[in-house]
């Protein structure tokens, strides 16, 4: 048996009780979250935190996706609703409704956006080779925003793109 | 033993904006007879070329040491304090403000300007000495003195002596660095003496065994030296002889080669410039892309204003102290509490109450503490009018004197930078445009001599400044009869004084029948205010034909907080700025008019002030929708009151900005965002916005419900 098999099969103090999740990996990591039924995934680096829902400051005038802001440690956050956006089942609020907390790094600035999801699944090691095109044909979600599609077993994971997820449209008033 | 020099660089810089800042101040109050403040501008001259030495800044210890020496002679009384002389001193000083800019940027500066004034300055030097040598020589010293500055043509050659104390080098002198400051004064020629050097074995690296025998040939007085030695005067013994004249008697020449101490020296002293170097490039390769851009774009380059901006606040010592204070009776206050927690029965409640009631004491004044120390008298912002005026005054020929008031009342430092450049333009519009010529100010009953003060003073948690002039008021006929042709306002609107002077901040709009250089082109004024609303300032105008004019800023005190009233709306917390409210009441049906179809408008005393539900503005879903006995709160902005209706009225409180942009947008509306005590966010009200808003708001009702439909105007929205 080969040594590098061998560790990944010794489990490390603490990690006894997570199962499914290989710590040792040269591929990148992903978060997969659902939006309904669906499987969506990010780029771990990312991920600044998960929260549970909490009721947002309404923003007036903002496109319905845009919930509103929260306070996380003095920083003002906005939340957006996924489901919302990208029109992806109901939009309800339950106790395993959560907020992913997404930082993305510019070249000369940093944005910081919460994301309302329906649920916080897995974290996947996936090569980069694994990651195919996802093909053109329509959906409700912008194609700019999708990576790429990762198979895992049987179900098809969408990567989104963080950089495309952050940049918010403009909104002027409406009436 | 080098020491990087490089990181007192930007405490260098400070000091001397600081010393430059005071010789102009000085210099414009300077009378004849008045030693003090000469000794002062000489002293912060004297300074500047001593760093600037230091640093190796040559360009402006050369040019400082003219200016310098002109101040010398005034300080000596050699000179007569003369108004062309302070002149010449004013452009020194700018000079020496380019130079030491050119130094700080590494950049080129304007070198036909600097040779100008230094021919200037030693004309001005070429003339006294000559004056003078006939006029006093009223004792020996100065008369040594005089020989001295006179023999400026004739070298001199001194024999100096120089034997350091062992120990020189860890004082942090190192008399390569002596020895090149001579050098600049003239030919020097070096001799070291080695025979004090132990043998090898005994030699601790860090003690200094050589001395020297330098001879230098120079124009400059023995002073001059003295002052190369004046740091290490105590450590060591010092003998300078003035050689008899001319006979060149060449002393062989220094190797280096037979001293490997000197060596050794001579590196290190390499090597500290080259840090210097490292770290001058390393602070300009970040502005450097733009520079060059720059450079290459146009000949004539504009400036770019370099980003080393030096951010550091001198706070005085009094502000730390009580701040340690007030830490102190925090703790205190928290070693109570937790004693009291520990062993917490209900009988003791009083006692939590009042360490509570202590706690939110100390806190609120440990707020104000450390809002303070971020706070300047503005009199830094100040400073600079002085001299603007005197040379405003010159070029357009018309006397006048400026008057500041209240120069100790504290402000923001934030907010100290930003208000410079609108003041600066108000100030030039009121000399340009405010005040008369002398001729007409006498045919109009006023003194020859026009006033322009400046006023600065609180007002319920705000700062207020006022720049006023007495000269010929502004003429609201004019401003009228050129808004109309410049399609601003209708011919036949009747508007209020105030509307009228709000016009000069449209973009573009200027009365002057001439441009001047120094205003009149009518860009400036909608900048002014633009800058002052940024800030979270407004700008009001009054002003009487033939009597003058009033330009009143009113700033918050700190950009980081704000004075607000919170009010609820639907489940939503907003907060109103409390600059911008002018009085909240509760709605008096019959003073309710509706009318022009759908405007809601409000009986205030005269005025008629239009309604905005802030729940129909901002889409939220409230009970509280019934006009009768709702909450208004009147606020003001940009001259225009408007009554906000909203569900309940809730604290005031201070509460800490913070910006939307960072995570989102600018919200229209919505100026930035808070938490409040209970951790959830609030959003603070934007008065001109939200006025902006109900205006296309109601613009595109109007266009929604017209037919014709011919003005696409205000259609964004």
């Amino acid at each position: 048996m080969d040594i590098q098999e061998l560790a990944t099969d010794i489990p490390v103090e603490g990690e006894h009780s997570i199962e499914g999740i290989d710590f040792i990996t040269s591929g990148e990591q992903y978060l997969t979250f659902m939006l309904a039924q669906e499987q969506y995934a990010v780029d771990i680096l990312c991920v600044e935190e998960i929260r549970s829902w909490e009721v947002p400051t309404k923003i007036p005038n903002a496109p319905t996706y845009i919930k509103g802001v929260i306070n996380m440690r003095g920083i003002i956050v906005p939340i957006v609703d996924l489901r919302l956006k990208f029109n992806v089942g109901q939009a309800s609020y339950h106790d395993t409704t959560v907020v992913i907390v997404l930082t993305y790094h510019d070249e000369d600035s940093s944005k910081t956006i919460g994301f309302v999801v329906d649920a916080v699944s897995d974290v996947l090691n996936v090569e980069e080779h694994d990651i195919q095109s996802s093909p053109a044909f329509g959906g409700c979600i912008q194609p700019q925003y999708i990576e790429g599609l990762i198979n895992v077993g049987k179900n098809v994971v969408t990567l989104l793109n963080v950089e495309y997820l952050q940049k918010v449209e403009k909104h002027a008033s409406q009436h | 033993m080098s020491v990087d020099l490089s990181q007192f660089i930007p405490s260098f810089l400070e000091e001397s904006f600081e010393g430059l800042e005071l010789m102009e101040t000085s210099l414009l109050n300077l009378e004849a007879g008045d030693n003090d403040t000469i000794h002062s501008i000489f002293r912060a001259a004297h300074s500047i070329k001593g760093g600037a030495g230091t640093f190796g800044f040559d360009a402006v210890t050369d040019f400082t040491h003219l200016a310098e020496t002109l101040l010398d002679e005034m300080r000596d009384g050699r000179r007569e304090v003369d108004p062309k002389d302070i002149e010449i001193l004013l452009t020194s000083v700018d000079c020496m403000r380019l130079l030491i800019e050119a130094a700080r940027d590494d950049e080129e500066y304007d070198e036909e300007k600097i040779k100008q004034t230094t021919k200037q300055l030693s004309q001005t030097l070429a003339n006294t000495s000559t004056t003078n040598d006939v006029n006093a020589e009223p004792s020996t010293i100065e008369n040594e003195h005089a020989v001295n500055d006179e023999a400026s043509d004739e070298q001199s050659i001194y024999q100096i002596h120089f034997v350091p104390e062992h120990n020189l080098a860890k004082t942090g002198n190192d008399p390569l660095f002596l020895f090149n400051a001579l050098a600049d004064l003239g030919d020097l020629t070096t001799v070291a003496n080695t025979s004090e050097l132990p043998a090898l074995t005994d030699i601790d690296p860090q003690e200094l065994y050589l001395s020297w025998d330098l001879t230098l040939k120079t124009e400059a007085s023995q002073e001059d030296i003295l002052e190369v030695f004046e740091w290490v005067e105590d450590d060591c013994l010092l003998e300078i002889t003035k050689a008899e004249n001319k006979n060149d008697a060449e002393p062989e020449e220094n190797s280096i080669a037979q001293q490997p101490e000197k060596a050794v020296q001579i590196e290190q002293a390499n090597t500290t410039e080259e840090n210097t170097d490292v770290a001058v490039q390393s602070e300009q390769t970040t502005q450097n892309t733009s520079a060059t851009v720059v450079d290459e774009a146009s000949t004539s380059k504009p400036k770019a204003k370099a980003k080393v901006e030096v951010s550091s606040i001198r706070v005085g010592v009094d502000k730390v102290d009580n701040l340690i204070n007030l830490v102190g009776e925090l703790v205190i206050t928290q070693s109570m509490l937790s004693e009291l927690g520990s062993d917490f029965q209900m009988d003791k409640i009083e006692r939590l109450n009042s360490g509570l009631e202590q706690l939110l004491q100390n806190t609120k004044e440990l707020q104000e503490s450390v809002m303070r120390i971020r706070m300047l008298p503005i009199s830094f912002a100040f400073n600079r009018f002085p001299r603007l005026v005197h040379d405003l005054a010159n070029k357009t020929g018309k006397e006048m004197e400026l008057v500041i008031k209240g120069e100790q009342t504290e402000l923001d430092k934030t907010v100290m930078e930003q208000i410079g450049d609108p003041l600066v333009h108000l100030v030039r519009n009121a000399v340009d445009h405010g005040i008369e010529t002398a001729d007409v100010r006498l045919a109009n009953g006023k003194p020859e001599k026009g006033t322009i003060s400046l006023d600065a003073y609180h007002q319920g948690g705000n700062i207020v400044i006022e720049i006023n002039d007495d000269g010929g008021g502004i003429n609201r006929q004019k401003v009228f009869a050129k808004a109309v042709e410049k399609g601003i306002v209708e011919p036949n609107a009747t508007l209020t004084d105030s509307q009228v002077f709000d016009l000069l901040f449209e973009p573009g709009f200027s009365t002057a029948d001439q441009v001047t250089d120094i205003s009149g082109r009518g860009v400036g004024m909608d900048v002014v205010k633009r800058n002052i609303q940024s800030l979270g300032g407004r700008i009001q105008v009054d002003s009487t034909m033939g009597k003058g004019s009033c330009f009143k800023v009113n700033l918050p005190l700190t950009l980081a907080i704000l004075d607000g009233q919170l009010v609820k709306v639907g489940t939503e917390t907003y907060i109103i700025p409390l600059i911008s409210i002018v009085e909240s009441l509760q709605v008096d049906r019959e003073l309710i008019n509706k009318v022009s179809g759908d405007m809601t408008l409000y009986r205030l005393r005269d005025e008629n002030v239009p309604i905005l539900p802030v729940y129909q503005l901002f889409g939220l879903t409230t009970d509280f929708t019934n006009i009768e006995n709702a909450l208004l709160v009147v606020v003001e902005a940009d001259g225009q009151k408007v009554g906000l209706m909203v569900d309940h009225l809730l604290a005031q409180q201070q509460v800490v900005i913070k910006s939307l942009k960072d995570n989102y947008q600018q919200v229209i509306g919505i100026s930035g965002a808070t938490i409040l005590g209970d951790g959830s966010v609030a959003m603070i009200l934007d008065i001109p916005g939200m006025i902006q808003m109900a205006l296309s708001y109601a613009q595109t009702k109007h266009q929604k419900n017209s037919t014709s439909n011919q003005s696409a105007i205000g259609e964004h929205c």
